[in-house]
This record gives structure tokens, C-alpha cells and sequence, in this order.
């Protein structure tokens, strides 16, 4: 087997299997950012799959599936922005809450759609490669084309979401508001800030673009429906969070590394000198990111002026109790 | 306009009755949302019950599935008493189990059953003891989040027990089909009356735990840090060291869970050994909030969900996902509930002096206080009627 074609490959579906996750960190990033850390994206992803998939199999119309998604995982994170935010409920159980719903919501309306397939109207709109070049005889080219180029518009406008993502939360007064919000709500609330509003609108918003990262999952990559579709991906993105630090365009990087590093199993067992290895076994190599997760939590929190994430995470915001 | 202010503590009958209620609208939302997708919400629930209490066989299944649920519920709820927030409990499944069959695997086939369960009993403690004090420690002395650690912590054994399954303890006996090798046959615990006998040690440990966290010095400290870490330092108590210990009795009880099923009804370690059963023990540990006797109640309730849940599949062709829905709308609205134990609401005049303040309160902090008084009403009527 040609080793460049072996790279550029792997790096072209890792690629593929990142954008859920991406979407996905820049939704729960958004939450965290406004002080509530979601324990549910698992459960929203699994809400904006399969109401998404569910509408694209009825309605083969992908304008009304992208809708579906987000209203879907909208409401999931409505439900957790009334608890956490109104109600003061405890965040964590709230969002193992949530995950236990959408699961269960999730597999119970997906399993009308069993043994169905993406409609062909929406596998031809993702088989569409705005930047693919075509007849590339140069292997420099046609190595950077099969790895970065021959991707749907929904990769790099995932990208470009974080790009924005990032001018939006560093930039713009909103963005500040946003932050401010989730380090130090009675000061937000002091300067005038609509503390709840604010919370609710990115709680909703981040639910909301989980829901899309669900949705890539059933409709682009799988084309079919199971039950449990996402397989943990949703639990991938809360370590996902705190490995990129917050940070939206650390994010792409870290997305495609923990992408990478699941499914590099599979390409690794192509060479069974290394395969054969315990360090590059493909259920030890699963565990890295996890560790790595790991090790960036200690190292965060143990340096004494190293930023934390938003220091208001986990607690309610209550006036009265300033 | 509304006002919210903390209440004084519920006396125990009232906050009792809030929980009933809430449980009862969960329950009332999940027949709203089954009726929404299509199915018969009466039929499901009827089905339900008649699936998990309905027959002999039913409730030995149903009590089956309660035993680890409660063992893992009762040893989380000492953690959660502390505020550390162990969501690590499926990560800490997984270790005792690996710890108790790395026991069995390797003690005499000659051995006594008795000493090999003891002996298998104590690895499992030690695994899940030893995979909740890691975060434990970062968590005592440089403060690092437990609940993001202890989540990690899950994946890593996950992983480990995939990579056990399929690679490292691979049984070369069961002709190519990926299977670790069951543990041994002495070491299955004995069975009375259908039922192993894991049920007489869940009532043990909930029992010790609930005098533990009564009656002793420890159990106090442990209550104590909870409600305040500074307090608990200024009284001299050494915070650390009660930390750790509730660590690690909270992370062993759940390894013995682990062991417990594995020697219980599994009898062989596998990657989907836990079930989701460190999950689900938080919902019940939080249902029951934190008391043990009430775990031991609320965890065959929740194993019913899930024991009928199988029926209604096979009777009804309702989905047996559709049980999660239940726990998930029952466990939000309980959460929900302890807003209005905590807090009331006060109805505040206009009045143009403090207009200005008012003004500022985002608006729909007040929708919500005015719209769910409501809903806790009507689930307050539903009990009534229930009654």
C-alpha cells in the first residue's frame, strides 16, 4: 500500500469524524463560557440526530432537517436552562438528566426510521466538494486534495463557524458580555448586564449547535440510523472543552486530534509491527485523549495563576444571595 | 412583579410531600410525551408494572437489577454528601470487577468459595477505592475539578476493560469469539430463593453506611465538610483526611458493586458489564436524597423502569428506550421541585420607590417563578386525586 495514500486518507476521515465533535465543543464551549457546564450534550446530540434524521428520512428535505435538529436539541437545552438557571437545580445531575432524556427520546423516535437510509437528495448535497481539485497529477497536491479538500460544506463551514466563533467572544461587545457573565455574574448583573437573558440565549444556542454535531453523525457519516448513534461522542466534547481550554480555535485542533485518535486503530492495524505493540493498540490509543485530557486538567489547576475556565461554573447565579 | 427569597427548611413531612408530587408530574409528563410520539401512555405504564412486579420470575429480575444499582447509589451518596461530585461510578464498576476476576483468575481452583468471594470482594473494594482516590488526591491537594476527573476517569477503564476483553485476558478457549474467561464456579454467590443473596449485602452496606454517617465521628466530619469546608477546618477537623476517607468508602462500595454483579449474575467481566449503572445510581441517589434506607426503596423502583421496560418491547412494541424517558422527566421535575423547598416566591407591589430595582430583574427569571408554581400545583392536585 502507498504510505501517502495511507496518510492522506486517515487524515481525511479523521477529518470527517471530528466535525460532530467540533460542533459539538464549540456548542458546550458557548455553555461554559455563560457559567453552566452541560453534562447533557450526549443527550442533545442524540435529540438533534434523531429528530434531524427522522425528518430527512420523512421529508427529504434537508432545509427542514437542519431545522428539525436544532429545534430538537434547542428545547433539550431550553429544558436545562429553566432548571439550572430559573429553578437553581444542581447542574451536574441536571445534565445527566438531560442525557438520560434525550437518549431515551432519541431511540424511541429513531426507531421508526430503522432500516432507512439518508435520501439520496441529501447524500448528493454532501457528496458535493466545493474545493476538491480535479484531475491533480502532482502528488504534493493530490496528497494536500484527498486529505484537506474533499470534504462537504458542512466541514469547513464548521470551521469557519469557530473562526467567528472566536472574533465574536474576543471582539465584540457581546462576546465580552458573554464571558463576563460566566467569571462573575453579580458583577455583570452590577454593569447593567441581563444576567438570566444572557444565560439562556448561549445555554440555548450551544444546545442548539450539539444538536447539528449530532446530526452530521446519522446523516452524513453513518447514512442510517441505531440506537445510541452518537457512542459517547457527546462525553468526548465535556473533555474536549477543557483540553482546548476554552478556546474556540483550539478547538479545530483539538477536535481532530481526539478524532484522530479514535479511529487510528483501525488505520494502524495496517501495519502489524506497530499494531502488535501494547502502547499503539488501537483499544490502548482510545485512551489517550482521555489522559491527555487529564493531564491538561492537573496542569491547569495545579499552576497557581493559570486561568481555570470561567470561575462561576457550576454555581447558580442568585441575586438575592450577593 | 415577584420577589424570591430563601424559605426556612421544610419540615420533613412537607419537603416528603413536595418529593412524592414531583415525582407524580414527572410521571404525568412522561404519559404526555409517550401520548406525543404515538403510544399509549395508560397501556405502557400498566405493562410496566405488570413486567416488573406481574410475576415470580418478573420480580426476581427486577430485584436482580435493583442489587448493584443500590450498592453503587448507596456509595456514591457518601461522596455526594461530601460535595465531591463522583460521577466516576461506572469507571469504578469496571475496577473492582477487573480486580475481582484478576482474583479469580488467578487464586487455586481448589479454593473455597467462601474465601474466594471474601477475597474477591476486598480486590473489588480496592479497584474501585483506588480509581476514585486518584482524582480524589488531585482533588484534596490542588483543588482539580472531580467532576470532569472522575468522568475521564470512566473512559480510561472502559477502555482498559475493551483492551482486557479483546486483546490481553482474550480466552484462547472460546474458539476466536472475543470473551474473557468467566470466573470460577465456587465463586458465584449462592442463590436463595431465586435470588442471590447480593440483596442481603446491599442492605448490610446501606445499613453501615447510613450508622456511619449518623452515629460516628467520621460520619459527622463527612456531613460537616459538605455543609462547609471552612467550618469543617476551623472546628480542627483535618479536612483532607475526611475527604480522602469518604473517597475512598464511596469508590469501594462501588467497586464491590461491580463485584457483586459480576459474582452475583454476570459471572464473566465484559465492556458492557456496568450497564450504565454508575449513571443511573446518581439519579437514584439523588431521588433519594442521599439517604440510604431510601436508596434501597427507589432503586427497584428504577430497576422496574427498566426490567418492565423489556416487556413493553416484546408486548407492546413500545421502545424500551421510552423507560429513560420516564427516569429523565422524573428525575428533572424532582430537581425542579426542590427549587420551591428552598425558595419562595414573594408577590412584590409596584411601587415607585423601588421601581428601579425591579426593573432590573430579567424578565424571564420571573416567567419562569410565575409559570411553575403552577405546574407544582397541579402536581400537588394529581396527588391528591391519586389519594
Amino acid at each position: 500500500m502507498d504510505l501517502n495514500f495511507i496518510i492522506s486518507t486517515f487524515i481525511a476521515s479523521a477529518i470527517a469524524y471530528s466535525v460532530s465533535l467540533l460542533l459539538g465543543t464549540l456548542g458546550e464551549l458557548l455553555t461554559e463560557r455563560a457559567g453552566h457546564l452541560n453534562l447533557g450534550v450526549e443527550g442533545m446530540m442524540l435529540m438533534g440526530a434523531s429528530c434531524g434524521y427522522v425528518t430527512a428520512v420523512r421529508t427529504q428535505s434537508l432545509a427542514l432537517t437542519i431545522l428539525a435538529a436544532i429545534l430538537g436539541s434547542g428545547c433539550g437545552a431550553l429544558l436545562y436552562a429553566i432548571l439550572t438557571v430559573s429553578l437553581r437545580a444542581n447542574q451536574n445531575v441536571t445534565g445527566l438528566a438531560l442525557t438520560t432524556f434525550g437518549a431515551g427520546l432519541a431511540n424511541t423516535l429513531g426507531s421508526t426510521a430503522a432500516n432507512t437510509n439518508t435520501p439520496d437528495t441529501i447524500t448528493a448535497f454532501f457528496s458535493w466538494h466545493p474545493f476538491e481539485l480535479r484531475n491533480v497529477t502532482n502528488p504534493v497536491l493530490n496528497f494536500i486534495n484527498t486529505a484537506f479538500l474533499s470534504h462537504d460544506i458542512f466541514v469547513y463551514l464548521s470551521v469557519l463557524l469557530a473562526v467567528l466563533l472566536m472574533i465574536f467572544m474576543f471582539k465584540t461587545k457581546e462576546g465580552l458580555a458573554l464571558r463576563m457573565v460566566g467569571e462573575n455574574p453579580a458583577a455583570a448583573d452590577a454593569a447593567g448586564l441581563r444576567v438570566t437573558r444572557i444565560k439562556y440565549m448561549y445555554i440555548v444556542i450551544g444546545g442548539m449547535l450539539c444538536g447539528l454535531g449530532g446530526l452530521y453523525i446519522p446523516l452524513v457519516l453513518q447514512r442510517t440510523w441505531h440506537a445510541d448513534i452518537t457512542a459517547g461522542k457527546g462525553w468526548i466534547v465535556v473533555a474536549l472543552v477543557i483540553f482546548v481550554r476554552w478556546h474556540p480555535i483550539k478547538a479545530i485542533g483539538g477536535a481532530f486530534i481526539f478524532g484522530a485518535l479514535s479511529i487510528i486503530g483501525l488505520t494502524i492495524q495496517q501495519f502489524p509491527q506497530l499494531s502488535s505493540m501494547v502502547f499503539f493498540n488501537q483499544y490502548i490509543m482510545v485512551m489517550y485523549p482521555y489522559i491527555l485530557t487529564i493531564i491538561v486538567l492537573i496542569i491547569t489547576y495545579s499552576r497557581k495563576k493559570a486561568w481555570r475556565g470561567p470561575s462561576a461554573i457550576g454555581s447558580a447565579y442568585f441575586r438575592e444571595e450577593r | 412583579m415577584f420577589r424570591i427569597a430563601k424559605k426556612d427548611e421544610l419540615p420533613k413531612w412537607k419537603g416528603f410531600l413536595v418529593r412524592v408530587a414531583s415525582i407524580l408530574f414527572g410521571i404525568v409528563l412522561a404519559c404526555v410525551v409517550i401520548a406525543i410520539l404515538g403510544y399509549d401512555p395508560f397501556a405502557t405504564f400498566s405493562a410496566l408494572l405488570g413486567g416488573a412486579f406481574g410475576s415470580k420470575s418478573a420480580l426476581i429480575n427486577t430485584i436482580t437489577i435493583a442489587i448493584p444499582l443500590a450498592i453503587t447509589a448507596v456509595g456514591l451518596a457518601v461522596a455526594f454528601r461530601m460535595k465531591f461530585w463522583n460521577i466516576g461510578g461506572e469507571g469504578q464498576i469496571i475496577m473492582g470487577c477487573v480486580c475481582a476476576t484478576f482474583v479469580s483468575h488467578n487464586m487455586p481452583a481448589s479454593t473455597p468459595g467462601i474465601i474466594l468471594i471474601i477475597l474477591m470482594g476486598i480486590a473489588g473494594f480496592f479497584g474501585g477505592a483506588v480509581w476514585a482516590l486518584i482524582p480524589g488526591i488531585f482533588r484534596v491537594y490542588s483543588r482539580t475539578n472531580e467532576t470532569l476527573f472522575t468522568l475521564m476517569m470512566n473512559y480510561i477503564a472502559l477502555c482498559f476493560v475493551q483492551y482486557l476483553h479483546y486483546v490481553l485476558w482474550r480466552d484462547p478457549a472460546a474458539f476466536g469469539f472475543p470473551k474473557i474467561k468467566p470466573i470460577q464456579t465456587q465463586a458465584h454467590l449462592p442463590v436463595w430463593g431465586g435470588i442471590h443473596i447480593g440483596w442481603i449485602i446491599a442492605i448490610a452496606l446501606a445499613a453501615a453506611v447510613f450508622f456511619i454517617i449518623r452515629k460516628t465521628k467520621l460520619g459527622f466530619e463527612i456531613r460537616v465538610v459538605g455543609e462547609s469546608a471552612p467550618t469543617a477546618n476551623y472546628a480542627g477537623m483535618n479536612v483532607k483526611k475526611v475527604m480522602l476517607t469518604g473517597v475512598i468508602i464511596s469508590g469501594g462500595i462501588v467497586g464491590l458493586a461491580g463485584m457483586v454483579k459480576l459474582c452475583g449474575n454476570v459471572f464473566t467481566l465484559s465492556p458492557s458489564i456496568t450497564g450504565n449503572a454508575g449513571f443511573t445510581a446518581i439519579i437514584i441517589a439523588w431521588l433519594s436524597n442521599l439517604s440510604a434506607p431510601v436508596i434501597m426503596i427507589v432503586s427497584v423502583l428504577i430497576a422496574a423502569l427498566e426490567q418492565g421496560s423489556q416487556v413493553i418491547q416484546i408486548k407492546l412494541q413500545v421502545p424500551s428506550a421510552v423507560a429513560s424517558i420516564i427516569q429523565g422527566l422524573i428525575l428533572m421535575s424532582t430537581l425542579g421541585a426542590e427549587f420551591f423547598m428552598r425558595y419562595r416566591i414573594i408577590k412584590v407591589k409596584k411601587n415607585p420607590a423601588d421601581a428601579s430595582g425591579d426593573a432590573a430583574v430579567p424578565p424571564d427569571l420571573c416567567a419562569c417563578s410565575t409559570a411553575d408554581p403552577a405546574s407544582a400545583e397541579t402536581a400537588a392536585a394529581e396527588k391528591k386525586g391519586d389519594a
